[in-house]
């Protein structure tokens, strides 16, 4: 699929162009999308953003290194815990600090919650685009203990800033760990029950499968990351290859899919939600005991120098790229969103489609807009 | 990645763990004789203008007319097939080039990255790498809009993340954090100079 | 009945008003039945304020629905524009005339001499409620070409396609019950079923499967509602109504829902019979009149209905045509054949 000329299935007939607009209950966000079709195929589909552009980038520059990490919470707003420790962990770096093991295992323990709780909006959101209106409910219903979770230990629900440079800015309360672990315990089987209504379903397979193929030559060309790249079959996921945070220490797999649809990155993002489970409950029994901060100055000011740093998102690969000048702010701090290169993709995946999986698809790719236009 | 090196304590009777130990900055170093530098100067043998190492992480500075020889290269045949980033900084006043553009490649055969930098003077054209990893498009297409670099060849070199019509470039470090007149100064040929709505004003 | 004024008018019109009320308090509650099901499947409430556990609720969205403005987009065709509703909810409100609801009755001692509880009795009843119903679709697709709106034509003429695909399978499982009655008539069809000792829906499975399906997709609900999801690019061919306009519409779609259950429950589940009519142990069973058997089972399919609606995602609608055309239809033929050599061999209808 190299060549992005337009497919005309009947040469002779008229092309109508058609935005699905900012508003729309089913582009999770203020996402434009500008669809030429055929009748009902789309000829291209081509993606409009901005909408919620905020200048975060240039807000950082003003900010000193602790205090851009609210910012964060509010770009991808579904993940916030991952937004964070990608920025402390490149602050960290550019700094020499080693986090104390504790500090370390809070850390993955809060970015795999999170990632339960990204999926699980996920889930339901795009089966409720499919047509599915109750798993919504159910999933949501788990998210709201995670949600409390966060809530005791950070004060936060959604924007948690539950992260600082040099480690976490509070132990863990009484307790926190028995209630995770009993939440961890039983979700699998809820994890189970939503796919008894949807895995094996007809009308659901006939609508994932085969809906948005993308090669796995295809995913690294347009660099995807994350579940859309692992639905195409490539296994690679930064905390296996570029491990941070103990998590080469704690044992899980990488789930792949095969053939690159909808149907196989639903897959994987279950799979991974139950991966992820297995994490947590090994670092909450291998919680280490110290300090949960290490010795950090009070004034940050990182020496003169660039560095690149990226986390495993839910939604894929969380960059994170600082040029420091040697002073407490940073001078230049770009994110590379998950969502925005994964977005760019779009085109490719739905060409020839109809425009009901359009919706499928952009629910596939999993977006926030607040990461692709922070 | 950043590897943890520069912070190992000393040997010392009673070694403390490096939390409790004041951090050790990474220090640059040169990396000319770095492999994955030494592969592109084996390749295209004045292309490496400069090579540091920094944390861990290899940058190399490249002249700007070249990157786009440099980055074919890069990925048919030191097989840097993954482009993660694309991305700019502006240096305001420094007279090598005010710009410099940051391409960031992975290499999935033994998982290794590599930083090119490009330094570029403000108002020159840089090539478009759109035709070497088609996922430049977009980022390229941000650089423009935050920058105003004009990158040649780019299929479709529009603004994305702000508005058609606006006019300015927001990271570059002239144009004040507190915004600026979204009348006349984004809109000249719409409302006369210093007019037009402003933030704070009633709407019509 | 010697005066025939009251035989021939005074009758007919208490049954008419007794049924129409019936039917669209029905439509009516079956919304707040459908909000409060649907809520307890997704681990809700749904409304429970307005009147004791939110039992009100219908009433007040129907205030509220008749004292909102009346639009009219000024482009739209206005004649057809205001009349298509009425052509989409009058048929689905006619047909209710040859549903047997169940046996002469005397009401409880209130009447002097026994009563049908249906309006009517035509000798073509299944007939009369395919034709009738057919006219309805006429009502969506000048629904959606008056709107003047390109997105509620597209609408129209999806689920105009939709409607007609499956009238074809529907019809031929009906014809599968025909042979076994050997009559068109509503209420012979239940006395067939008697007389037969079993309920045609265990001779006639398959047939019962498809035509509920196909009622399912008649009724424009999930998982074939494609043309009203909000997901897709706009509400359908009633995007432009609002108002009494749109709440005739729901009320058409609701009364519709109500006559797929009644014609299932008659031509398949024996209408007003108990189980097993003829097999004397169950005799104890009839202490419930004939017509709470008749709501129970129309109670039930209607249950069914919002059941799948919380449970499946959507059909696309190529695949919704696919179905209709590629697997109902040779289904219903093949199961035709079959039922049809049944009855020969058994020695003809009953």
């Amino acid at each position: 699929m190299g060549n992005l000329e337009p497919v005309k299935p009947f040469p002779d007939s008229e092309e109508m162009e058609i935005s699905f607009g900012p508003q729309h209950p089913a582009t999770h966000g203020v996402l434009r999308v500008l669809v030429r079709l055929d009748g009902e195929r789309i000829i291209e589909a081509k993606p409009i953003i901005g909408y919620l552009h905020r200048g975060t980038e240039k807000i950082f520059e003003r900010e000193t290194y602790n205090g851009t990490i609210p910012h964060t919470d509010r770009m991808d707003y579904t993940a916030a815990a991952t937004n964070n420790q990608g920025l402390v962990g490149t602050v960290e770096r550019l700094l020499g600090v080693t986090v104390p093991p504790r500090a370390a295992y809070i850390r993955m323990i809060l970015a795999e919650l999170q990632r339960i709780a990204s999926h699980i909006i996920w889930l339901g959101t795009h089966a409720l685009d499919i047509g599915a209106q109750s798993p919504f409910f159910y999933t949501f219903q788990e998210r709201e203990t995670i949600l409390d979770l966060y809530e005791e230990y950070c004060g936060a629900r959604l924007t948690l800033n539950c992260m600082r440079v040099g480690g976490q800015p509070f132990d863990l309360p009484e307790g926190w760990t028995g209630r995770c672990r009993a939440f961890v315990d039983q979700l699998p089987a809820r994890i189970a029950e939503w796919e008894a209504l949807l895995t094996n379903n007809r009308i659901w397979k006939k609508r994932t499968i085969g809906v948005g193929v993308i090669s796995a030559a295809d995913a690294i060309e347009w660099g995807l990351t994350g579940p859309p790249l692992r639905g195409s079959g490539v296994k690679w996921d930064i905390r296996k290859v570029f491990p941070y945070d103990h998590y080469d220490e704690v044992e899980f797999e990488i789930p792949t899919g095969a053939s690159g649809d909808t149907y196989d990155r639903y897959l994987v993002r279950m799979e991974e939600m139950r991966q992820s489970v297995r994490i947590v409950t090994q670092c909450l029994e291998r919680l280490p005991d110290g300090p949960v901060m290490a010795k950090v100055p009070k004034v940050i000011k990182p020496p003169k120098g660039e560095i690149y740093f990226s986390v495993e998102g839910p939604k894929g690969e969380l960059g994170y790229y600082a040029v420091s000048d040697g002073s407490t702010n940073p001078y230049r701090l770009h994110v590379r969103p998950a969502c925005f290169v994964n977005l760019q993709a779009l085109d490719v995946m739905s060409r020839g489609l109809l425009v009901a999986d359009l919706i499928a698809v952009i629910g596939t790719l999993d977006i926030v807009l607040g990461e692709i236009d922070r | 990645m950043a590897e943890q090196d520069s912070a190992t304590p000393q040997a010392q009777a009673a070694p403390k763990p490096p939390w409790e130990e004041k951090p050790v900055a990474p220090q640059p170093q040169d990396a000319r004789e770095h492999p994955q530098v030494r592969e592109i100067a084996a390749l295209l043998p004045d292309a490496v203008v400069a090579a540091t190492e920094f944390a861990g992480q290899v940058t190399v500075a490249v002249p700007a007319e070249r990157i786009g020889e440099v980055c074919r290269a890069c990925k048919d045949r030191l097989d840097y097939k993954f482009l993660v980033d694309l991305t700019a900084v502006d240096w305001q006043g420094r007279p090598e080039g005010r710009f410099d553009v940051i391409y960031w490649m992975h290499r999935f055969s033994d998982s290794r990255r590599l930083r090119l930098k490009v330094l570029l003077a403000d108002g020159v054209e840089v090539a478009s790498v759109t035709s070497v990893w088609k996922v430049a498009n977009w980022m390229e297409r941000e650089v423009f809009d935050m920058f105003g670099i004009y990158f040649a060849n780019h299929p479709n070199l529009e603004r994305i993340l702000t508005w058609e019509g606006f006019s300015g470039h927001p990271l570059r470090k002239d144009f004040p954090i507190e915004g600026i007149d979204t009348g006349a100064a984004i809109y000249p040929d719409v409302y006369p100079p210093g007019g037009g709505p402003v933030a704070g004003e009633g709407g019509e | 009945m010697a005066n025939p004024w009251i035989a021939y008018l005074l009758v007919p019109l208490v049954k008419i008003v007794v049924i129409l009320l019936t039917v669209i308090l029905l439509a009516a509650y079956l919304s707040y039945f459908e909000r409060k099901i649907l809520a307890y499947i997704q681990i809700r409430i749904g409304p429970n304020r307005v009147g004791p556990r939110g039992w009100l609720q219908p009433i007040a969205d129907a205030l509220k629905l008749f004292t909102k403005e009346d639009i009219v987009p000024s482009r739209a065709e206005k004649l057809v524009y205001l009349l298509s509703p009425v052509i989409i909810t009058v048929p689905a409100l006619v047909v209710f005339s040859v549903i047997p609801f169940g046996t002469d009755t005397t009401l409880f001692g209130l009447l002097p001499q026994a009563i049908p509880p249906y309006l009517t009795d035509i000798n073509i009843g299944i007939l009369f409620i395919l034709g009738v119903s057919s006219v309805g679709v006429y009502g969506v697709i000048l629904g959606g070409w008056a709107s003047n709106n390109k997105f509620s034509l597209m609408g129209g003429l999806r689920s105009a396609a939709q409607l007609v695909s499956y009238e074809v399978p529907m019809g031929f499982s009906v014809v599968a019950v025909l042979l076994m009655a050997g009559s068109l008539s509503m209420v012979k069809i239940v006395e067939a079923q008697r007389q037969a000792g079993v309920w045609f829906f265990f001779p006639g499975i398959v047939a019962f499967f498809i035509y509920f399906v196909c009622g399912i997709a008649e009724t424009n609900r999930s998982p074939f509602d494609l043309p009203e999801a909000e997901s897709e690019l706009v509400a359908g061919y009633f995007t432009e109504y609002s108002g009494m306009k749109w709440a005739f519409y729901f009320l058409a779609e609701y009364a519709n829902m109500v006559v797929v259950s009644s014609v299932a429950t008659v031509l398949f589940f024996g209408g007003w019979l108990r189980p097993f009519p003829n097999v004397a142990a169950l005799a104890f069973l009839d202490v419930i009149p004939p017509f709470v058997w008749f709501a129970a089972k129309v109670g039930f399919f209607l249950f069914c209905y919002i059941w799948f609606r919380g449970t499946f995602p959507r059909y696309r609608f190529d695949q919704l045509m696919g179905l209709g055309w590629k697997v109902l239809l040779p289904v219903s033929l093949a199961n035709l054949l079959v039922v049809g050599l049944g009855v020969l061999l058994i020695g003809g209808p009953r």
